[in-house]
């Protein structure tokens, strides 16, 4: 019942589209012959794979933007936690086939010399203890430092540099050797996840369809938060938080309950990725990957959830049009695409559609329109006399009192 | 440098004077620095050394090079200069050239560590008596070091004769050093300790920790004395560095963060195209300096005070523009001016290096910025030195703009009340372009200092953008005074940090720092107070 209440006919639609995809793309990429014209080939689906796990981030973000009022500039920080928690389960899993052989040690360890696994590495040999981390990893540090930072209610702009900063720290962070890490060139050359082979086509194809559900559960439970009565009281924080604090809403509370549900998202979308791309590194912490993160949801239109997704699948495939295409003018797009949809599509792509249906609605005509504007007429006739009258009638008050003076 | 002007001088000394009568004589002493073991050729050394004739110099420095050989067919001792297996030798008492051969037809003369050491004692006490003052202040510092006793006699001869204070210093730790290694008695030892503890380097150290170990008795205490005096001593010094370091740091971050300071602080906009003003003052630097090269090199040293006021104006006039053509549009949305101007700063990285190429550009540093300034055990860079007081300058200049001068009247009052600011017949919109432009200045002018420490890349602006934001977010949003201590504070707290916790995890902490700050002070360290607060 939840469905039929929250969902609406638009979240139909979107699962709709997200299931045909998730069967699509699979069935076109291992059944279809490669001559046919809609053969999809490994690289197409590991892209549109990436692009759904961009939009589950995506998704993240403008439940706390969009919903909230939260602009996190430190998203990326979760996405690539969940990424690394998933590269460290597919590390293990070499095993002994690394370059240098070593069965208990990654190849980047036995380089630095390192004798024994680091205790933050184990466990990561079995992949249920490494999914809780996906999730546990970037849900920790998102509810430590949302504990910290909304109960000494810091909020707009001064939160936003502050996520950045962490995001920036944790850069530098990761790109030292000695956190275990892998340092600059971060993992790599993953060889299986669960025993299947990353490589082989039905893997990939598995992986996709795995992202398109995560994708569709993301959207589900988003739903299922800004849908409830939690919902309305996030948007209230968003609209007027002082007013929401001053009619006893814990402000705080909704607030880390949101950031930290998103911070997993973003984890999840991160750990779905780095299998599909076969790396992860620090530059996934970048400020700048981050700040992109947003532009997506900007572009879609905020406060929509399904905006986010068709905002980061436009940005995403612009992104790969044009760096193929012409690198040298993917960032000045970019550039010039923040700048336009902040000041001519505050709304995003979604809210500009919605206006422009709202737009053809109110023109066209309306078979009822002249009987109503003959009603006007004379209510306006009506009104008008009766005006009259009640000047005529002040102004003989106004004549009977004047001879008393 | 100075060896070659000895050996300069030393030529010129070796033909005219009249030690050419003496050359049979000399022949023979070079030629025993060739026989015999290392013993033998030790006693050689210090046969040279006796003669005090500076002309043999050269023999002894060219035998600690290993540059002196033996030539097979005649046995004559003889300097080399070896290029490529081939050897060009020289006489080392005539100086003349004598002949090219194959490295086969030569014998180098082998010396060890302990004649390497009785070499540079010997070179030492021969050129203590040198005219260049400079020569004979390093000659004092290497006897220093060798400390040997067979110096003395020389060093109280140069002492007699010596005018310079500096070098009289010198040559007096010099004496001290080598005493201690006579049977002299207590008391003199005793003075030379104090001698040498007044001197308080690491040279002085440890040959005070080396007495240390090898005394007993009363010395020993006097040398463990005086070598943790130098210990304590160092460590101040140690602390002073580490401030200079830190408030030299302090001074880029409060460049940087100043312009941040007046349009995110005073104006509450955030221009995260700032970094990129920064960047364009840099590459301004760089235009400039270029200009110079090609049309008119010898203004080359005034480049910085052409491309001052350059800088100002471009970013300036960028600034203003900026914010006529999009700030302006989104006044109190913020988060949407951080998307926007983003974008922006992208739209100009881009632009950059599309024009001038993805990689550094080199930018000169004028002769007046080179070189450093030695006070006791610190060294401070000139161009550091120059950029604290143009940062300490173009501080002390805006806050004499926003205090003295009616524009700074007029902007302060449109941000604390604009419509009334407006009523007043203030135009607030001119004020806000204005102060934008003054921000953009600003960071135009950090551009060309950090253009002389720091890469000029198109990424130039990213690396100190968050850094600048800490300053001002730490220091309290719409206060220079809280920018400056800002600054000042990261600076020092990063310096200190680095040595215990390496570079990059000094900046680890600090950001970590500062986020666990804001969650104590969410306004800063200078929080506005009133009314303004939640304007």
């Amino acid at each position: 019942m939840f469905l039929t209440r929250h969902l609406g006919p638009g979240g139909w639609w979107f699962l709709l589209a997200i299931a045909a995809v998730a069967v699509a793309v699979p069935y076109c990429n291992l059944v279809l012959p490669p001559a046919h014209p809609f053969h999809a080939n490994s690289y197409i689906v590991s892209l549109l794979g990436k692009y759904l796990t961009y939009a589950l981030l995506a998704l993240a973000v403008d439940l706390i933007w969009g919903f909230c009022g939260i602009l996190s500039l430190g998203h990326g920080a979760f996405f690539a936690l969940g990424g690394y928690a998933m590269g460290m389960y597919l590390m293990r899993q070499i095993g002994d086939r690394g370059v240098y052989a070593n069965p208990l040690l990654p190849d980047f360890m036995v380089f630095l010399n390192w004798t024994e696994l680091p205790w933050y590495w184990w466990g990561f040999s079995s992949f249920p203890y490494a999914m809780l981390m996906v999730l546990l990893v970037p849900g920790a540090l998102a509810f430590v430092f949302g504990w910290f930072a909304f109960r000494s209610r810091v909020t707009g702009v001064y939160l936003s540099i502050i996520t950045q900063a962490v995001t920036y720290a944790l850069l530098l962070a990761f790109f030292r050797n000695d956190m275990g890490f892998g340092g600059n060139n971060g993992l790599t050359d993953f060889k299986d996840i669960l025993g299947y082979p990353l490589q082989a086509g039905s893997t990939r194809a598995a992986l996709f369809a795995a992202s398109a559900i995560a994708l569709a559960l993301g959207f589900l439970i988003a739903r299922a938060v800004t849908g409830s009565k939690l919902g309305k009281v996030l948007v209230a924080i968003r609209d007027a938080e002082s007013r929401t604090r001053f009619l006893g809403y814990r402000v705080e509370h909704y607030k880390l309950f949101v950031f930290t549900l998103s911070a997993m998202m973003a984890g999840v979308a991160g750990a779905l990725y780095v299998p599909q791309v076969g790396i992860i590194n620090p530059g996934e912490f970048s400020p700048a990957n981050s700040i992109e993160i947003v532009i997506w949801v900007a572009v879609g239109g905020r406060g929509t959830l399904v905006g986010a997704v068709v905002g980061a699948g436009l940005v995403n495939y612009g992104k790969t049009v044009f760096t193929t295409a012409m690198p040298e003018l993917w960032l000045f797009a970019l550039g010039a695409l923040f700048i336009a949809v902040t000041l001519f599509l505050p709304r995003g792509v979604l809210g500009a559609l919605g206006d422009y249906v709202e737009w053809m609605r109110r023109q066209k005509p309306d078979p009822l329109a002249h009987i109503e504007a003959q009603r006007q007429a004379r209510r306006e006739e009506a009104e008008s006399t009766e005006h009259f009258l009640a000047l005529a009638a002040q102004a003989r008050a106004e004549r009977e009192a004047a001879p008393a003076e | 440098m100075i060896r070659f002007l000895i050996l300069l001088l030393l030529g010129l000394l070796a033909w005219a004077s009249p030690a050419r009568a003496q050359e049979p004589d000399h022949r023979a002493l070079v030629a025993a620095l060739a026989e015999g073991g290392f013993s033998e050729k030790e006693a050689a050394i210090q046969a040279v050394a006796a003669t005090g004739d500076p002309s043999l110099v050269a023999v002894l420095e060219a035998m600690g090079d290993g540059a002196l050989y033996t030539r097979k067919s005649d046995g004559l001792v003889l300097i080399g200069e070896e290029d490529r297996r081939q050897i060009t030798l020289i006489d080392p008492l005539t100086r003349e050239t004598l002949e090219t051969v194959g490295s086969r037809e030569v014998e180098r003369v082998r010396v060890n560590n302990r004649l390497r050491r009785a070499l540079s004692a010997a070179i030492g006490a021969m050129t203590l008596l040198s005219p260049d003052p400079n020569v004979r202040s390093e000659a004092a510092q290497s006897v220093f070091r060798s400390a040997d006793p067979e110096a003395l006699e020389t060093l109280d001869e140069a002492l007699a004769r010596e005018s310079d204070d500096n070098v009289r210093a010198r040559l007096e730790q010099a004496r001290a050093a080598a005493l201690l290694e006579t049977d002299a008695d207590l008391e003199t030892k005793r003075a030379a300790i104090d001698v040498i503890t007044a001197r308080g380097d690491r040279d002085a150290l440890s040959l005070l920790v080396a007495l240390r170990a090898s005394s007993e008795g009363e010395l020993q205490e006097a040398a463990a004395t005086g070598a943790a005096a130098i210990e304590r001593r160092l460590k101040r010094w140690e602390i002073a560095q580490h401030i200079t370091y830190g408030i030299s740091l302090g001074s880029v971050l409060l460049l940087a963060a100043i312009g941040l300071a007046i349009t995110f602080g005073v104006m509450g906009v955030i221009n995260m195209a700032h970094g990129e003003m920064v960047m364009l003052g840099a590459y301004t630097t760089f235009v400039v300096q270029e200009a110079i090269r090609s049309y008119y090199p010898p203004l080359f040293d005034s480049s910085l005070f052409i491309a001052i006021p350059l800088a100002f104006l471009v970013t300036g006039i960028i600034g203003i523009a900026i914010e006529r053509g999009i700030i302006r549009w989104l006044y109190g949305r913020p988060l949407e001016t951080l998307l926007a101007t983003w974008g922006l700063s992208l739209v100009l990285q881009q632009a950059v290096r599309s024009l001038f190429g993805p990689t550094n550009r080199e930018v000169g540093n004028p002769s007046w910025m080179s070189g450093a300034i030695e006070i006791g055990a610190l060294t401070i860079t000139a161009n550091r030195l120059w950029i604290l007081v143009f940062s300490l300058a173009v501080f002390a200049a805006l806050m004499l703009i926003l205090k003295r001068t009616s524009f700074g009247l007029e902007m302060r009052a449109v941000t604390q009340n604009r419509q009334m600011a407006g009523a007043m017949g203030i135009r607030t919109g001119r004020i806000d372009a204005m102060t934008f432009g003054l921000g953009s200045g600003v960071a135009g002018l950090a551009g060309v200092a950090l253009s002389q420490i720091d890469n000029v890349s198109p990424n130039l602006g990213q690396g100190y953008i968050i850094d600048s934001f800490m300053v001002v977010v730490f220091g309290g949003v719409g206060n220079l005074w809280g920018t400056l201590t800002g600054a000042m504070t990261l600076g020092i707290v990063n310096k200190f940090l680095e040595p215990y916790a390496g570079a990059v995890l000094a900046k680890i902490l600090v950001l970590v720092f500062i986020i666990l700050f804001i969650q104590k002070r969410p306004r800063g360290l200078f929080a506005q107070r009133g009314r303004a607060v939640e304007a």
